[in-house]
C-alpha cells in the first residue's frame, strides 16, 4: 500500500519554533521517524511522501488539513499516518485534524498520540493509536503504529488490542439482566476490591461547572495567573520549561508593565521570541494595570502565579488549578485572568 | 479554578482545545506563542488591542455562563494599526 507520512516541522528536520509558522508542504519518501517506520513496516507497504506543516500554521488555520489531505492525494496516498506527536499540543491537533478530514474523505487515516494528548478529540471517528508520553518512547510507538497499518491495510477495524484510543462508544443492545440487578452486580463487585468494571466508560476532561460571575468587578481584586512560564530573567527559582511539576508565584506591586530583559519566558513548547521582547503579550500586566487606574477593577492581585503547560499531564495541571484557586480565596481575589499558549 | 469558585477567564489562541477540556470562560488571542500581544502591529496599537483583550476577560468573568463561552474581541487595530 502507498502510505503518506504527517510530521511537523520538527520532526521533519526543518527547524524548531522558528520554523513553526511554515505552512504545509511535501517532501519526497520517508523523513526523520518515517525512516523506522518504513523499516517496521517491511517490504508490503512503502512511504511515498512525507507531508509537513509548522505547528503554529496548522493548529491556527482551518484550512491547513484540507491543504495537506490535497497534498497527500497528489502523491497518489492509499493510507495516511500522521504523528507520532506524543505528548505535544499543537502537533496532536494537527495530527487529529488530518486524520479527520482523511477519514471523511474516504482515505483510509491513522494518527498516534499519547492518549493525554489535548488534541484527541479533534480526531473524530479516525483511529487514534496510543503513543508513549515523550520521544524516548519513538522505537515501541512505532512498532505498535506498524502493525496498526498492516492491519488498517486489509480493511479491518482498529480496536482497543491494536493500542487504539478508544472513545466511550455508547451502542444500544439488549441484555439479560435489568438494570437494577446490574447495578447491585457492579456495587457488589466494587466492594470485593474491582475498580475498574463500569457499563459507562467515560474518559478524557471532567464536566467543569462554571463559576458564579463577579458581581461588583469595580470593587474585586482580580489576579493574573498563566502558564507560559514567565518568570524574573534568569530563572532563579529554576521553573521546568516542559512537565511541570511545581508552580510558583512572583509579586507585582508597584509595577507598572512586565520590561523585557527584567521578564523571560522559559516555555519549551513555543518559541518565546515575541514574549520575551515585551513579556506583556504572555501576561498582560500593564493593560491590567491601566484597568485598575482607571477603576474598571477594584484591585489587581500583589503577585501572580506561574507554571508551564507544556507537555504537563493533566493530573498535574489539575492540581496546580486547585491550589491557585485555594491561595486565590484565601487571598479574597474574586476573579482570574489566565494566559494559556 | 472555576469548580473552586473562582471565575477565570482564559485568554488563548487554542480556542478549541480550550472548548474541549470544559474552560467556562475563553477570550481568543491572536498567536500560540503570544496570547495578550500581537507583535505584526505598531506598540501603540498592540497597547491597545491588549487593553481590549483584558477588558473583554473582565466582561467574560462578571457573565454568567453554563458552558464554555467565546468573548470575541471586535477587530480595530488592523485598520488603524
Amino acid at each position: 500500500m502507498r502510505i503518506v507520512h504527517y510530521l511537523n516541522q520538527f520532526y521533519a528536520g526543518l527547524g524548531g519554533e522558528e520554523t513553526a509558522g511554515i505552512g504545509p508542504r511535501m517532501l519526497d519518501g520517508t523523513v526523520g521517524p518515517g525512516r523506522l517506520l518504513a523499516q517496521l513496516l517491511g517490504d508490503q507497504h512503502q512511504i511515498i511522501a512525507t507531508i509537513v506543516c509548522g505547528d503554529n500554521h496548522a493548529a491556527s488555520n482551518a484550512t491547513a488539513a484540507q491543504e495537506l489531505l490535497d497534498l497527500a492525494r497528489g502523491a497518489g496516498a492509499e493510507l495516511l499516518v500522521a504523528g507520532p506527536a506524543f505528548g505535544s499540543g499543537r502537533y496532536g491537533l494537527a495530527c487529529a485534524r488530518l486524520v479527520a478530514a482523511a477519514d471523511a474523505a474516504g482515505l483510509p487515516a491513522l494518527a498516534t498520540m499519547h492518549p493525554d494528548n489535548p488534541g484527541i478529540t479533534d480526531a473524530g471517528a479516525a483511529p487514534v493509536v496510543a503513543a508513549g508520553a515523550t520521544a524516548r518512547e519513538m522505537r515501541p510507538t512505532l512498532r505498535r503504529v506498524a502493525a496498526a497499518i498492516a492491519k488498517l491495510a486489509t480493511g479491518a477495524t482498529l480496536t482497543a488490542q491494536d493500542g487504539r484510543v478508544v472513545k466511550a462508544a455508547r451502542i444500544g443492545r439488549l441484555v439479560e439482566q435489568r438494570a437494577a440487578a446490574r447495578a447491585v452486580e457492579l456495587v457488589l463487585r466494587r466492594l470485593g476490591g474491582d475498580q475498574q468494571s463500569t457499563e459507562v466508560p467515560v474518559g478524557g476532561f471532567d464536566a467543569v461547572e462554571p463559576a458564579a460571575p463577579v458581581d461588583k468587578l469595580a470593587s474585586a481584586t482580580v489576579a493574573l495567573v498563566t502558564e507560559a512560564a514567565v518568570v524574573p530573567a534568569g530563572n532563579p527559582d529554576r521553573l521546568e520549561s516542559a512537565r511541570a511539576t511545581r508552580w510558583l508565584r512572583y509579586p507585582i506591586e508597584g509595577i507598572d508593565a512586565l520590561a523585557s530583559g527584567e521578564w523571560e519566558s522559559v516555555a519549551g513548547g513555543f518559541a518565546t521570541t515575541a514574549a520575551n521582547a515585551d513579556p506583556n503579550r504572555v501576561l498582560p500586566l500593564d493593560a491590567a494595570r491601566t484597568l485598575e487606574r482607571e477603576g474598571a477593577i477594584g484591585r489587581l492581585h500583589g503577585e501572580f502565579m506561574v507554571t508551564v503547560g507544556n507537555g504537563t499531564p493533566v493530573a498535574t495541571a489539575r492540581r496546580f488549578g486547585v491550589e491557585w484557586a485555594a491561595e486565590l480565596r484565601k487571598a479574597g481575589v474574586q476573579a482570574a485572568i489566565l494566559t494559556a499558549t | 479554578m472555576e469548580r473552586s469558585g473562582i471565575p477565570t477567564a482564559v485568554i488563548t489562541n487554542l480556542v478549541t482545545i480550550a472548548e474541549q477540556v470544559g474552560a467556562p470562560r475563553i477570550v481568543p488571542g491572536r498567536g500560540i506563542p503570544y496570547p495578550s500581544g500581537d507583535p505584526s502591529l505598531s506598540p501603540q496599537a498592540e497597547q491597545a488591542w491588549r487593553r481590549r483583550l483584558v477588558q473583554r476577560a473582565l466582561d467574560a468573568v462578571a457573565t454568567a455562563v453554563e458552558h464554555p463561552t467565546i468573548f470575541e474581541v471586535d477587530v480595530v487595530e488592523r485598520a488603524d494599526a
